[in-house]
């Protein structure tokens, strides 16, 4: 008999074959057009509207949301990859309500914003079902960049600076671009492998050569990149995982959550992508709701979603969170894992201690546990000769004809928006810089 | 309940709501449809003389033109009188008036520019027992091109002509409907009143194309590739209709004339602003077209509760705004008003700054916290804010009193003075 989501341990195939297809599909399906009319409808066009102060890449959304009113979704498009060549992902990854949806107007009015992440996506689907690349790169400068790392810093600004006329190398330690949108973020989010799409798409400028397999500090040292370009810009995310320090940590059944958001995420057939009957995920970030989801999604039992501090302190948004909520995931505060119990080498319950106001009250309960994904945050890895850290990040601007962005960089809250922006601006500067303007 | 019982002209209706000459009036079939929905009268599809019947286009005989959420605002058509056999109408008439004696049934007429076929035709239509005709002289298109319709309501002197062959040839009341495309609504009015007709009616459709096909560069709607103007009407045209009723209304030469309003009436409230400006009632086709014959109900239910909440008759509200419309040279220039925005409305979306810093008296301050507040040292009280503030009643203006002083000015506030009197008037007369 095959497994069912009773079926205790971490057991692939709990679902029917079918169940897959519809848990991991779409969850917000682009819009048809007469639904991005109605949405736009609401749109309007405010003075130096807070939805673009409130986008870290500052699209002129009030201009995007008037062309999608007047009939052109791929004008709209180019006002948004004008200023945010990854406005595709960032469309169904972006925690819009904490953004520019939070910022909108209507939003106080009413309650209820103007949908800017569905028909930021209606413009861009639009614009990237046409054949082709919109931009054409200026006349070559000769120069060369190299870009270490190929997620949405790395790639945005490889792309501006394409587009500038340099010639651009990108060095990838994965076997595929896309860094998070590939590895890192749920599958109903970017259905349909739009992460590999959107990247082909994107070196469709022409001018980039991308380089996958190669980790700086194993493959290339930061020295060699220095000596042979014009200059380096490094977007390598944050390859660590934080640990819990607990007893039990290393037991079986216990992992990262990024790991195993990873693997879902390039699994062909997630009928064979094992996952616990009792699931719990600690933390209480985006990664931390991805994993509780999708385990959910695999067909677990029960998901707890545990956070060591209070619902206003987590970096999930309401929204995140109430999906979850939905999806059947329980989510528990104020409570820290002081340790995980095994039998035979595997979990079998998890411990924690009741917290108030951020001090363990002395109190603890256990939550039955077959599988324990770690979710509580994501360090730098290995540092690269010369660099230094300013907290759990790399500090600014230390050496010269170097530059930085993206997740391993202070600035952000690690989200993709923040790494395109910041990979899009460390493009300028560069470029600015090599042509001789400063910088 | 307010008593909504009209009396138009001598012509009775449960309701001073008729649906207009037009499509849903063509046939037995959709007239029955209005009244039993509780529409107080129609006036029957423009009959035409006797013989074979005019023909239509075969491809859109509509265009239109939307606001946000595709509200239609106006609509425009180029379809002609009625295209079906004169007796089957005049059948259907008469069968109508009979299975709903207490509505009013009033038939739209237009025939070529003679006596005899003026003659010939109201006596069929006598034989309907129909309650009255309306001369259809507005028409705009098509039928204007063979000397009919707007051809005969542009020029006043064939208005009266045509009234007084009506009058002489029928007990009917008469009412003639007039072309908006005139550039003085008054003189086809009092043309009408000379040739003696018992009201008119206002407006017919405004010449119109309401758009342009981009791809086969043809005005819309596009007939094999090209298109004709055809008329405008719905909730767009509603402005130019008030005016021109109000127009008429206050012309000594036809006061007391009644008028039976036309022109984007949609809700209760469009007609109430019809009878103040001085119609007896009102027609309505655009509403209906669009929304169905369901919204009988809404204009029924809602004039009658304001009526009641006015403590008013029908009769008392028709007229009532008449006296209050005047010319620009009798305005107060004493009258100072200054924009006020209620911070508890405002949802900072900063549509009156861009307004009034862009296009108007950068009388609006902005703080970079997106707080809007008024310069009174420079609002001149255009409007121009409240206008575009998508929150209701959000900005409003406030009345300075008499004394205060206008900061912008530094002038106080004063008693009634215009600008007959002014003493930037060239013409200005001395003041009393």
């Amino acid at each position: 008999m095959s497994n069912s989501i009773t079926t205790p341990g971490i057991q692939p195939g709990r679902l029917v074959p079918d169940d897959y297809a519809t848990h991991f599909d779409d969850l917000y399906p682009s819009y048809d057009p007469h639904e991005a009319m109605v949405a736009a409808d609401r749109c309007y066009f405010c003075h130096d509207a807070p939805c673009i102060t409130a986008c870290p890449t500052e699209i002129d959304i009030p201009l995007f949301i008037r062309q999608i009113q007047a009939g052109q979704p791929e004008a709209a498009a180019r006002t948004i990859f004008d200023q945010n060549i990854f406005g595709g992902s960032c469309a169904r990854v972006c925690p819009t309500e904490t953004l520019c949806e939070g910022a909108c107007v209507r939003e106080m009015a009413e309650g209820k914003p103007v949908e800017i992440g569905r028909l930021q996506r209606y413009a861009t689907d639009s614009l990237m079902a046409r054949q082709g690349h919109p931009y054409a790169r200026a006349a070559s400068t000769g120069k060369r960049v190299a870009v270490v790392g190929a997620g949405p810093a790395g790639l945005a600004c490889a792309h501006r600076l394409a587009m500038h006329g340099h010639d651009v190398t990108v060095l990838e330690a994965q076997d595929k671009p896309g860094g998070l949108n590939e590895y890192g973020i749920a599958a109903y989010k970017m259905a349909g492998d739009f992460a590999a799409r959107e990247v082909a798409w994107l070196m469709g400028i022409g001018g980039i050569s991308l380089h996958t397999g190669q980790a700086l500090g194993r493959d290339v040292t930061l020295d060699q990149l220095r000596a042979d370009y014009d200059a380096v810009f490094l977007g390598v995310g944050l390859g660590d995982v934080n640990a819990l320090g607990i007893p039990g940590e290393d037991l079986e059944g216990v992992r990262s959550a990024v790991d195993f958001i990873a693997e879902l995420r390039q699994s062909d057939d997630l009928s064979g992508l094992p996952v616990g009957r009792d699931v719990v995920v600690i933390g209480g970030g985006m990664t931390a709701v991805d994993a509780a989801v999708q385990s959910k999604l695999l067909g677990a039992q029960h998901v707890s979603m545990v956070y060591r501090r209070g619902r206003a302190a987590m970096s999930a948004s309401d929204h995140e969170i109430e999906h979850a909520a939905t999806e059947g995931v329980t989510i528990m505060t104020d409570a820290s894992p002081v340790a995980i119990h095994g039998e035979g080498g595997a979990v079998r319950e998890i411990e924690f201690a009741y917290m108030q106001a951020g001090t363990p009250t002395g109190e603890t309960f256990r939550l039955r546990a077959d599988q324990v994904f770690k979710a509580i945050g994501q360090r730098l890895g290995a540092l690269p000769d010369g660099l230094a850290l300013a907290g759990r990040k790399l500090a600014a601007a230390q050496m010269a004809g170097v530059w930085a962005g993206g997740d391993c960089t202070a600035g952000g809250e690690d989200l993709t928006v923040t790494a395109v922006a910041q990979g899009r601006d460390a493009a300028e500067s560069i470029h600015a810089h090599l042509m001789g303007n400063g910088g | 309940m307010a008593d909504l019982t009209s009396n138009f002209i001598g012509i009775k209706s449960p309701n001073p709501y008729w649906l207009a000459s037009a499509p849903p009036t063509d046939k037995e079939y959709n007239v029955v449809r209005a009244f039993k929905a509780g529409w107080g009268g129609v006036v029957w599809k423009t009959l035409g003389a006797e013989g074979p019947p005019v023909v239509n286009v075969n491809g859109p005989r509509y265009g239109a033109v939307w606001g946000a959420d595709r509200r239609l605002l106006g609509l425009n058509n180029i379809e002609l009188i009625t295209d079906r056999p004169l007796e089957v109408n005049l059948r259907e008439i008469k069968q109508v008036k009979r299975d709903w004696p207490d509505r009013a049934m009033v038939v739209s007429l237009m025939v070529p520019c003679d006596e005899q076929s003026w003659k010939d035709i109201l006596a069929r239509v006598e034989e309907t027992e129909a309650d009255g005709v309306e001369l259809n002289f507005g028409c705009p298109h098509g039928m204007s091109e063979r000397g009919m319709g707007s051809a005969v309501g542009q020029v006043p002197e064939y208005i009266e002509m045509v009234t007084r062959w009506v009058k002489q040839h029928s007990r009917m009341p008469c009412i003639v409907k007039l072309t908006p495309n005139i550039a003085d609504i008054r003189k086809p009015a009092e043309a009408a009143k000379r040739g003696g007709a018992d009201a008119v009616s206002l407006i017919n459709t405004i010449n119109s194309i309401t758009s342009v096909n981009l791809d086969t560069f043809s005005p819309e709607p596009m007939i094999d590739g090209k298109g004709a103007h055809g008329g405008y009407c719905g909730p767009a045209v509603k402005p130019i209709a008030l005016n021109m009723v109000a127009e008429i209304a206050r012309d000594p030469a036809t006061a007391g004339l009644p008028i039976s309003g036309i022109g984007g009436v949609t809700t209760w409230r469009d007609a109430a602003e019809f009878l103040a400006l001085g119609a007896g009632n009102v027609q309505v086709c655009t509403a209906a077209m669009t929304y169905g014959f369901g919204i009988i109900k809404e204009l029924t239910a809602g004039l009658s509760l304001y009526l009641d909440e006015k403590g008013m008759t029908l009769d008392a509200l028709s007229g009532r705004a008449v006296p209050n419309v005047t010319d620009w040279q009798y305005l107060n220039l004493n009258h100072v008003t200054k924009a006020r925005i209620n911070q508890d409305l405002c949802i900072s979306c900063g549509r009156c700054f861009a307004a009034c810093e862009d296009t108007s008296h950068q009388a609006i301050s902005m703080s970079p916290d997106r707080v809007f507040e008024v310069i009174d040292a420079e609002c001149v009280a255009c409007n121009l804010c409240v206008n575009v503030c998508p929150v209701a009643d959000c900005i409003t203006m406030e009345t300075l009193p008499k004394g205060a002083v206008d900061p912008r000015t530094g002038q106080e506030v004063g008693e009634y003075a215009n600008w007959t009197t002014h003493p930037n008037n060239p013409m200005a007369k001395a003041a009393e």
